[in-house]
């Protein structure tokens, strides 16, 4: 019985996860790792699971990503 | 982790701790940036919550004037591993974020817990044709909700899993907070694969990580 991606995803918990706090302390430097072209998610990996699994916190990333990059020129 | 501040930081927070017109001047311009990019984010964000024009504007307005407020009260916290602008937009984030939730609930009138299950086979993409193979682990998902949750568990997950209810909209009606919320999402969604892996609904899963 194959019960799909869609249920793993609804029940997914991942250990590395940080939590929501932890991600607002650093989502800034976060931020600024990926806009110097590196990669945030090898410097901070229980971020990036968090961000992965919290549609909240995505979305402040997403909006800091825009006015970081170029908003405040 | 600490890098050299570059010297526009260094300008904002001269300008933060200075006195009288100085610091005023710099609020000012501070507020500025703040607002353009709390319209940005608000515009960004709008799109599923029925929130335009004037009313979309206000909002935005209201979450810069308290962003500006937070990063007055805290700029002693911000310790130079970023530049101060992106620092501060970080405060936009949560206040736009925090200012949509109450926009949610004027706006809505499901009540938190309201459990439809008949709901779950298309929120989780099961096609009529497998909604017979996938009824005996629905059950035992709504089984596990109902007993192996504590009430305040199962009031998140139905809410955020089930009823696509934002987050910071349950703080705000649970009088939390976003990180407390969703530590309580992961403890039931542990709590029930758990749960379904003991009863034999979902053998590979208890130890996997997404």
């Amino acid at each position: 019985m194959n019960h799909g991606s869609s249920l793993d995803k609804l029940l997914a918990t991942d250990p590395a996860d940080v939590g929501c706090d932890r991600t607002f302390e650093l989502l800034d430097v976060y931020v600024e790792v990926e806009l110097a072209g590196q990669d945030p998610r090898s410097r901070f990996p229980g971020l990036a699971a968090h961000l992965r699994s919290c549609e909240a916190c995505q979305a402040d990333y997403q909006g800091l990503l825009a006015a970081a990059g170029g908003l405040d020129e | 982790m600490g890098r050299t501040l570059d010297a526009e930081s260094r300008s904002w927070l001269q300008g933060l701790r200075a006195v009288g017109s100085e610091r005023e001047a710099t609020l000012a311009r501070l507020h500025g940036l703040l607002l353009r990019v709390a319209r940005h984010e608000a515009h960004r964000r709008s799109g599923s919550l029925q929130l335009r024009g004037p009313e979309l504007d206000d909002l935005a307005s209201q979450a810069a004037d308290d962003a500006l407020l937070a990063i007055a009260a805290k700029v002693d916290g911000f310790r130079g591993q970023s530049r101060f602008t992106t620092w501060a937009y970080k405060f936009v984030m949560f206040e736009v974020s925090t200012k949509l939730a109450r926009h949610f609930w004027r706006t809505t009138t499901v009540p938190l817990d309201q459990q439809d299950w008949d709901r779950l086979p298309d929120l989780l993409g099961v096609q009529p044709h497998q909604h017979a193979e996938w009824h005996e682990l629905l059950a035992a998902l709504r089984r596990a909700v109902a007993e192996d949750l504590t009430d305040r568990q199962r009031k998140v997950f139905v809410a955020v899993a089930l009823n696509n209810v934002p987050m910071d909209a349950v703080a705000l009606e649970l009088g939390s907070n976003r990180n407390a919320i969703y530590k309580m999402l992961f403890d039931a969604r542990r709590k029930l694969r758990a749960s379904l892996a003991a009863n034999g609904h979902l053998p590979y899963a208890a130890s996997r990580r997404p």
